[in-house]
């Protein structure tokens, strides 16, 4: 009982404490192959820090959308990390979770595209309607890709799903295509790179950075706070593909997890360093790409049967 | 022994006058193709009177019906090699460009192509040849060098290309039938062991390859590129596209209907060749009603005689598709060589526009004349109706008259158009 | 092995993705020198004079010499980069996907592969084979249909190896020498299309057709 409860609290203090800090390995990264210094690596706290103390001015065009939304997306975004088996099975498990998992990610996105709507700036909805467009395309292809899994391991739960223990096929082809594919889902949900741009605020082209502009003090520490959650919970999921968590609980698996996440952050930092964003119109064509990426790694599973 | 000098002579005089490409060797060209075809036939004549053992492995193998398309194709060949002299010079006073230095060389290595397809026993071997036959004749429509011509060869290279490829699928199919029993794809052992072959694969590869070789038949529906390349190329090339390079083809389906009828297909065979033979008939015969371009219209009638020829295999008439063969490509063959003098003296390919032949070239008119009606094949289909008509398949022999009927009627306009009118030209002037 | 297999089909499904001529070309170099490495890698073993022989021509055909040519008829017709597909990129993307569920689905109806190969061998050629067709029908420039055809053959040398154990080496060579001039000519006729139209764009092949005749 006293270990159940230590395993909540570990999984609980990891999910809030840990995300920001991958935010600051991915900046130091790319300042890295800049040639700069970089922000240093807690930037992103000393941000969520101040931004708490601020406070909040809305605009007069908003509805209590707006007010509502980030407390909502930040609350599907942890309900969906509790989902996630980090190091051993995750606090809630049960069959089909997986698709509980899919629809939090999916409610969230949805408040954030009503709330940038909410505003009433054209400007927001063209991001609104830019993120919807896209997610259509990587939902498909995360959803192919969970089905896959699911057909592999024959098991509906995350947890299950990645307690491959000692059968587990690391260098299948069909895993492989899968971590591609879960990899370039991470960039489209999180806008990164290849997709959108996170460091500019003031192009066309963007597409989440668009649909926040309207935030200001502790609703856009939420909104920051609940974007690193969710590239943890992509970087985990993806990382868990090709190294399963161990099953076991205690420090050197809380290292061993953080050590593979961050190393995802890495690569990250790498693709964003040395691509450039793509044309919007060249972005769908990526996604479908992808979508048939998951397609092929699911036929293979069919054929191959389970692993 | 014979077999490979038939092979190696085209081949070796065909580098003789790829090697002689200068302007003024232009006669020398000439005299090294006619010597070649006569060569050719002569070896091929002397096989009618001194067979050669049939000989079960290997890859060369002359059996009866490989010899009655090598007799074709050779004598073919040299009646277009001597038309070439005089074609050729009437032309270059009328159209001033073209690769002649290429034209021998090519014609040579198609004969050669054309040869080994009907030599060969060897499934692979009959692949390539169609192949060869088709890359030796692309320069060879691409002769005139304007735009036409260009698109013309560009048709027939991509959709011949592609029609072979999954012929070769086909092929790969019916080795994966025979299931290692003949994995040397040699007809004869594939025929010997016709009731191990795996009828499922057989019947993909069957189909694959008569789509395939089909399309180098022009058979229906794959037909594109038939017309084009018929009437653009120069007339002793299309005389022998269509007397000898659709046999070929023919005969590459043949040969895979003989390991089929061995695995006891035939039924299922037969449906697909009434099929394809039908429908070429009405295609080609819709297309000929309203036909201008006389060369095209000979290409259309080439498509409707392939057709007959597979509804003749269909049918089972063995014997009437064969003599068919024969007939449709001397007549098509002699047909074209008219058209090309048609062409030289009028300089138009258009129907209405040739008047007064029988005055003009009176010769040419009289041949015209006499192949209109083996054109439209009055002698060799009886065999064939009467196969039909005895198997009692009234649908098949109803719209064999009707498509008689229909197809008859432009050619005899064009007749009457063209021997007629000098008599009416004539009276209008005095 | 099923990497490789891998390797040939996503090559394929970039192919329908790409934009750049150039790109696609390599690619194409790349799918063949992936298919030469194959019967080497299913076999195991470097004895066996015919297999290794097979290997090498294969791969100095399609991963060389094909690639070389279709680059030096780029060059030379200084052919603009675009693709210029008749169905957009995305849609063939699409349309990829749709075939490989389709060659995959089918998988009982075709012949097993022999035993070194693996069964999804017979599969990925089906799905080359179609996406070949596809890149074919679906693109305007002669130089991108010729790269369909040879993604096409692709796809049927993949047949052929798993379908048929021991091809004579006489046939197979000459299987890929007539591939080769095949391509040779074609990209003799590339130039030509460009010296006499401007461009390559097989929509302007348009002059002889039958409602032209009817016209007139």
């Amino acid at each position: 009982m006293v270990s159940e409860l230590l395993k909540l609290t570990g999984h609980l203090a990891i999910l809030l404490l840990i995300p920001p800090i991958f935010l600051g390995i991915i900046a130091k990264t790319k300042a890295f192959f800049a040639g700069r210094k970089g922000p240093p690596l807690l930037q992103v706290y000393y941000d969520l820090f101040k931004l708490f103390c601020k406070g909040g001015v809305d605009s007069r065009s908003a509805s209590f959308m707006i007010r509502l939304a980030p407390g909502i997306v930040l609350s599907t975004l942890l309900m969906a990390g509790l989902l996630l088996p980090l190091l051993y099975e995750a606090p809630i498990h049960f069959r089909g979770d997986l698709i509980l998992f899919a629809y939090l990610l999916a409610l969230g996105r949805f408040f954030t595209i009503l709330a940038a709507l909410d505003v009433g700036s054209s400007f927001e909805g063209m991001g609104a309607s830019r993120e919807a467009a896209f997610s259509a395309f990587s939902e498909l292809a995360f959803f192919m890709a969970l089905v896959t899994l699911a057909v592999m391991t024959q098991s509906t739960s995350l947890s299950h799903i990645f307690q491959w223990g000692n059968t587990h096929p690391t260098f299948h082809p069909a895993v492989v295509l899968l971590f591609i594919s879960f990899f370039l889902i991470l960039l489209t949900e999180n806008s990164r790179m290849p997709i959108d741009d996170p460091n500019t605020h003031l192009e066309l082209t963007m597409i989440h950075e668009v649909m926040i502009l309207d935030y200001s003090g502790p609703d856009l520490g939420l909104i920051l706070y609940g974007a690193t959650l969710k590239l943890f919970l992509f970087m985990a999921l993806t990382a868990s593909l090709l190294w399963p968590p161990t099953g076991l609980f205690g420090f050197q698996e809380i290292g061993y997890l953080l050590a593979k996440v961050a190393g995802i952050a890495v690569v990250i930092g790498v693709v964003e360093s040395v691509k450039s964003r793509l044309r919007l119109s060249k972005i769908p064509q990526l996604l479908v790409a992808n979508l048939v990426i998951t397609t092929l790694a699911l036929l293979i599973t069919v054929l191959g049967g389970p692993i | 022994m014979r077999i490979l000098a038939l092979l190696i002579i085209p081949v070796l005089l065909g580098i003789l006058s790829l090697l002689s490409r200068a302007e003024t060797r232009r006669k020398f060209r000439r005299f090294v193709l006619s010597i070649t075809a006569f060569l050719h036939l002569m070896l091929t004549a002397s096989f009618h009177f001194f067979p050669v053992a049939q000989e079960k492995q290997g890859f060369f193998s002359l059996d009866p019906l490989g010899l009655l398309f090598l007799s074709v194709t050779s004598l073919l060949f040299l009646l277009v090699s001597l038309y070439a002299w005089g074609y050729f010079h009437h032309e270059r006073k009328v159209v001033k460009e073209g690769v002649s230095h290429l034209f021998t060389p090519c014609m040579l290595f198609f004969l050669t192509a054309m040869t080994l397809t009907s030599v060969t026993h060897h499934l692979g071997v009959l692949w390539v040849a169609i192949e060869g036959t088709t890359l030796a004749s692309a320069p060879l429509i691409y002769y005139h060098h304007h735009e036409k011509a260009l698109e013309a060869t560009w048709k027939y290279l991509l959709i011949c290309s592609v029609g072979i490829a999954l012929a070769l699928l086909g092929l790969f199919f019916v080795a994966a039938a025979s299931g290692g029993h003949g994995s040397d794809l040699n007809v004869t052992s594939l025929m010997s062991h016709g009731k191990i072959l795996e009828p499922r694969w057989l019947r993909v590869g069957f189909i694959l390859v008569l789509v395939g070789f089909g399309t180098k038949m022009g058979l229906a529906p794959m037909h594109a590129w038939l017309p084009d390349a018929h009437s653009e190329a120069p007339s002793p090339v299309s005389a022998l596209l269509s007397g000898a390079l659709l046999n070929c083809a023919f005969l590459g389906i043949l040969r895979f209907y003989q390991v089929c009828l061995a695995a006891n297909l035939g039924h299922f065979m037969s449906r697909l060749f009434i099929l394809f033979g039908l429908l070429s008939l009405f295609i080609a015969a819709a297309f000929i009603i309203k036909q201008r371009d006389y060369k095209r219209m000979l290409a259309y009638s080439s498509v409707e005689h392939m057709g007959i020829l597979a509804l003749g295999i269909g049918v089972g008439s063995g014997f009437g598709g064969l003599l068919h063969v024969v007939n449709h490509s001397l007549a098509k063959a002699l047909l074209f060589l008219t058209a090309g003098q048609i062409l030289i003296a009028y300089r138009t390919k258009m129907t209405s526009e040739v008047h007064g032949l029988l005055r003009k070239l009176p010769l040419t008119g009289v041949l015209l004349g006499l192949g209109i009606p083996c054109y439209f094949g009055i002698a060799s289909p009886g065999p064939l109706y009467q196969r039909i008509f005895n198997l009692q398949r009234w649908v098949i022999l109803g719209s064999c008259h009707l498509h008689g009927s229909l197809s008859p009627g432009p050619g005899g306009c064009f007749c009457r158009h063209v021997t007629h009118c000098p008599w009416d030209d004539s009276g209008g002037r005095s | 092995m099923d990497w490789l297999l891998i390797g040939i089909i996503l090559s394929a499904f970039f192919l329908l993705g790409f934009s750049r001529l150039s790109s696609c070309i390599y690619i194409v170099a790349l799918q063949g020198a992936m298919l030469s490495a194959l019967p080497l890698l299913a076999k195991g073993s470097f004895q066996e004079l015919h297999i290794v022989l097979m290997s090498l021509g294969t791969f100095a055909i399609k991963a060389v010499a094909m690639p070389f040519l279709l680059t030096r008829s780029i060059r030379e017709a200084s052919i603009r980069q675009e693709v210029e597909p008749i169905v957009s990129l995305h849609l063939s993307l699409f349309a990829g996907g749709g075939i490989a569920v389709l060659a995959f689905s089918s998988i009982k109806a075709l012949p097993p592969a022999l035993p070194p190969f693996s069964p999804m061998a017979v599969p990925v050629a089906l799905t080359v084979v179609l996406i070949g067709f596809f890149l074919l029908v679906s693109r305007t420039k002669a130089i991108t249909q010729v790269i369909g055809f040879l993604v096409l053959e692709n796809g049927v040398f993949l047949f052929g190896m798993n379908l048929v154990g021991d091809f004579p080496a006489i046939v197979e060579m000459g299987v890929l020498l007539d591939l080769l001039v095949g391509i040779f000519v074609m990209g003799i006729m590339i130039y030509h299309i460009n010296r006499t139209f401007d461009h390559i764009d097989t929509r302007v092949l348009t002059a002889l057709q039958e409602s032209e005749e009817e016209t007139e």
